[in-house]
């Protein structure tokens, strides 16, 4: 029989455990009280209470992924054969340390695979809205402003991938045979390309009379931004620093493709919208490029809605990458992400709640953090 | 009116088309038809019987031929065995007919599910039937409640009513159904004892709701929040405007205002949001079914994929864009027959 801390050794065990994310919480919070009259709109966030409670929450995760190896007590994949089904607090005998909230059917801890999943989401969750982020504003830039046919076809592309139930788009989408065809890396080689057009853009439309400037910074674009695609794309990084894995490319390029229409939607909406107000007249009259107008009028003046909607939308991928996860499309079997520790868990749910409960609760929370931050920013752009 | 449905019409045909091509493209990737001869030659065949059994079933043929053929505009021709000349259907646990005929979705012949050995048309009508039950139920207990908790919210913008209610819809929306499921399974299935964790009678047995409620409670959920967001935010939109202040004005109370004049008004923007839940309802069943064990749509898309039944797959892919678009035209239409202020040209 496994000894046990008891219910107020797990709470005080897990509270030890997070002390490097309260410290940087404290000091986060700290600075960001101190320069308050100075940050802008962040500190008029964290003046309201539900954007206080959404910038903890989402610190908190965000410090806990910086230092998931400190935090977690045990390794991602290490079974230790007797703690197989332990219950929350039981002490695992050769390191004293206890599993605080338990082990799972493999008899790994689920705290320290819970920690290390939030790495796995918050790696994945920004990086693939931050993609679709560009894709949809280059995309949807040009369809608002200029209308008529590239408008029509890029909202038909748009709608036609809106119309795919989610779940339907991954089984086609993640299998394990789409690894063997060309498919995936097309679909990449398409959604990575565009990082390096949107910046290329901007510089060129911004700095077309510096010429210094614009070289160098174009230059800069074209070799970090090559070299990136390179190693992703091709996995021919020549220093093999920049290397993913196939079924995670495989998994990112699907949830960036899912939710980029979505921002495609909303910046052409935007668009519409700014493109009728004066300065853009102005700017028209002083005849400048249409893409000096997109991407230094319209895009900077449609910043409030895409922020909260950028929050809305990592929050959403992160709920896609669970899904992916709980049907085991995608990541390997043993990974420690949310999802598929969910997944694993519901298996034997109704002997041992805890391994699903834990991954469970703690991507909800995560979401709850992000929506809380985009409810709060939305609230303070109505009231400037 | 009837120019602006033929368009519509016209679109969502267009759109069907494509996605029908991209799904059908996507289903006979050629590691998935490699599985499938595998799989059919009973697992001891060379790379040369492969080739053969893929070339005589007509898998091998122009990629367009097969769509239609599958679609039903091109004649299906019959297999020959070549040793015995004699006709032999592709799987054996379906009969195809022995002359070329248009044998395709158009003449309603969903193909041959090599997953449950039997023809596709025999497993989908009960399984969405399923489906739409427990959609029916998800729908008649979502919608009245996310409305209340929105017109309750949007009621007063502010109170305190309004935050605590924004704060549970908020939550509502983080809580995909695989997490609400687990949630609920282990609170009021393991702990409580007073609900069914498993709707796998209900196929069999008929709904209950000891074995009904955890499933229907997890997949509206989800919607509730996002709705009553949208109904909230119309609400107050409309309790701000004009029309309002004069009936305020005029010396009609509140109650009076809220039931006769807002209510129609801030109804009409959750309209589009609610049919629009279509596509998300549609993942959040394969999942609920996927947690709860119901035989549905969704239990038939997931075996589907996962036993690389290219036949079933497409079925299953077809009806759900179909439902998807159905959706789309419906909440499209009815915007402008709800709201006055849109003419249909």
């Amino acid at each position: 029989m496994l000894q046990n801390v008891g219910f107020i050794g797990i709470f005080l065990g897990i509270l030890g455990r997070f002390w490097p994310v309260w410290l940087a919480l404290v000091v986060l919070l700290t600075l960001s009280f101190v320069f308050r009259r100075r940050l802008g709109l962040y500190g008029h966030l964290i003046s309201s209470g539900v954007g206080l409670a959404g910038v903890i929450i989402v610190g908190f995760w965000l410090f806990t992924a910086l230092f998931a190896g400190v935090v977690a007590p045990f390794g991602p994949l290490e079974q230790i054969v007797v703690m197989k089904h332990a219950l929350p607090g039981s002490i695992e005998p050769a390191t004293g340390i206890p599993f605080y909230l338990g082990g799972d059917k493999l008899a790994r801890d689920v705290f320290s695979r819970m920690i290390y999943g939030s790495r796995i989401v918050l790696a994945i969750a920004p990086a693939a809205t931050a993609i679709s982020l560009m894709v949809g504003s280059l995309l949807g830039l040009p369809a608002g402003y200029f209308g008529g046919r590239i408008d029509a076809l890029l909202s038909f592309v748009a709608n036609l991938v809106l119309a795919f139930p989610v779940i339907l788009l991954f089984y086609l989408l993640v299998t394990p045979g789409i690894m063997d065809t060309p498919v995936p890396y097309a679909m990449a080689g398409f959604f990575f390309i565009f990082p390096i057009l949107f910046l290329c853009a901007l510089f060129y439309t911004g700095y077309s009379k510096q010429k210094a400037k614009l070289i160098t910074l174009l230059g800069l674009t074209l070799i970090i931004g090559g070299y990136i695609y390179m190693g992703l794309v091709f996995d021919r990084d020549p220093l093999n620093i920049i290397h993913i894995e196939p079924n995670e490319l495989n998994i990112f390029v699907a949830v960036a493709f899912a939710s980029s229409p979505g921002v495609f939607r909303i910046v052409r909406g935007l668009t519409l919208d700014i493109k009728t107000r004066e300065y853009i007249n102005a700017a028209l009259t002083r005849g400048e490029h249409p893409w000096y107008i997109m991407l230094w009028e319209i895009l900077p003046n449609a910043r409030g809605p895409l922020i909260v909607d950028t929050c809305l939308r990592i929050g959403y991928t992160t709920i896609l990458l669970g899904t992916l996860g709980f049907f085991g499309l995608g990541m390997s079997s043993e990974s420690p992400d949310w999802g598929t520790a969910i997944k694993d868990g519901s298996q034997f749910l109704r002997l041992y709640a805890w391994p699903a409960l834990v991954p469970a609760i703690a991507l909800m929370s995560f979401v709850l953090g992000l929506n809380l931050l985009a409810d709060s920013l939305r609230e303070q752009s109505l009231r400037d | 009116m009837l120019k602006f449905l033929a368009r519509r019409l016209g679109i969502m045909v267009l759109t069907m088309f494509c996605l029908s091509l991209v799904v059908f493209f996507f289903v006979n990737l050629e590691p998935n038809l490699k599985r499938l001869a595998i799989f059919q030659t009973q697992q001891r065949a060379s790379e040369q019987d492969i080739e053969n059994w893929l070339t005589r079933n007509g898998y091998r043929d122009n990629f367009f031929v097969r769509y239609g053929r599958w679609i039903g505009v091109v004649k299906q021709q019959p297999v020959v065995d070549p040793e015995t000349g004699a006709v032999v259907p592709r799987f054996r646990f379906c009969d195809e007919p022995a002359v070329p005929a248009y044998n395709g979705i158009l003449q309603g012949n969903f193909g041959c599910s090599t997953a449950f050995k039997t023809k596709v048309s025999n497993r989908l009508p009960q399984g969405l039937r399923a489906t739409g039950l427990l959609m029916f139920w998800v729908m008649l207990t979502m919608v009245p409640t996310a409305l209340v908790i929105g017109v309750l919210a949007g009621m007063r913008e502010g109170s305190r009513l309004d935050r605590g209610l924004s704060i549970l819809s908020i939550t509502s929306t983080a809580t995909p159904e695989y997490v609400s499921g687990i949630i609920f399974s282990v609170v009021f299935a393991t702990w409580l004892k007073v609900l069914n964790g498993s709707a796998a009678t209900a196929t069999s047995e008929g709904i209950t709701f000891y074995n009904f409620t955890l499933p229907v409670m997890t997949l509206a959920i989800y919607g509730v929040g996002y709705i009553a967001r949208m109904t909230r935010a119309s609400m107050a939109e409309v309790m701000s405007s004009q029309y309002i202040r004069t009936a305020r004005l005029k010396g009609l109370s509140f109650r009076q205002v809220v039931m006769k004049h807002a209510l129609r008004n801030a109804l009409i923007a959750p309209f589009t949001v609610i049919m629009l839940q279509f596509p998300w309802l549609l993942s959040g069943v394969v999942v609920v079914e996927a947690i709860f064990r119901y035989q549905g749509f969704g239990f038939l898309l997931v075996s589907a994929a996962s036993n690389n039944d290219i036949d079933l797959l497409l079925a299953c892919g077809l009806v759900s864009v179909a439902v998807v678009l159905l959706t789309q035209l419906i909440s499209d239409i009815g915007y402008a027959w709800l709201n006055p202020r849109i003419r249909m040209s």
